[in-house]
């Protein structure tokens, strides 16, 4: 019974893996390549680490594995943030079929800051300024 | 068809034709970006080997390797994004 979850759980997790990576390779665009990677890679390496813990089942071996999915549910997010962050503001291409983009001239190109309406900024940016 | 069989082979192999889409990337990518996102995703794949391989050899100290290695992901992303970023401001 508990071989038979584990092997349901680790067939889902090595799934969502594959997907995850075959999107990595297909996708156009570097930021729908690190949306794949954080949603769907997330949820696989959970899934494996879940069997693991089902598989040894004491509390130090399930303390680690919750540390663990922990600390990855925080880290790719933030990760994957700072990554799309980094690469809009070095001017990375962005895919031809991209309809809008929310962002164009709001980044100060200088002092790398975000244009905000309460705060005092030295950009401001212009409305019909979006592709 | 026991545990140890089902893992060897049809999870592992699974992983590592993941691994190897993933490495396809890491070469191919247009941009730096590309890469590292292709760097991280090559160290999760890893954590996801390592947890399987523990189930194998019945050993739980691969889990602290495991931690080690998400750890070290999300400080290398961190650190090259960073630098990327102020590689462009003069």
């Amino acid at each position: 019974m508990k071989d038979i979850l584990i092997m349901i759980l680790s067939t889902f997790g090595a799934l969502f893996i594959l997907s995850s990576s075959i999107g990595l390779l297909r996708k156009p665009d570097i930021f729908l390549r690190i949306s794949v990677t954080g949603k769907a890679s997330t949820l696989g390496i959970g899934l494996i680490l879940v069997s693991t813990a089902l598989f040894f089942n004491n509390y130090s071996v399930t303390t680690r594995v919750v540390a663990i999915i922990l600390f990855l549910f925080i880290t790719i997010s933030i990760g994957g943030h700072l990554l799309a962050r980094a690469a809009y503001i070095i001017k990375t291409p962005i895919w031809k079929g991209t309809k809008i983009d929310d962002l164009a001239g709001q980044y100060d190109d200088v002092t790398h800051e975000l244009y905000s309406e309460k705060h005092h900024s030295s950009i401001k940016p212009d409305p019909s300024d979006n592709i | 068809m026991s545990l140890q069989d089902y893992l060897n082979w049809v999870i592992i192999p699974i992983l590592g034709l993941s691994v190897i889409l993933v490495f396809i990337r890491f070469l191919k990518g247009p941009s730096l970006p590309d890469r590292i996102i292709a760097l991280d995703m090559l160290i999760l794949i890893s954590i996801c080997i390592i947890a399987i391989y523990s189930i194998q050899t019945n050993q739980s100290t691969f889990l602290d390797i495991a931690l080690l290695f998400a750890l070290i992901a999300f400080l290398s992303t961190a650190a090259y994004s960073f630098y990327l970023e102020q590689r462009e401001r003069k």
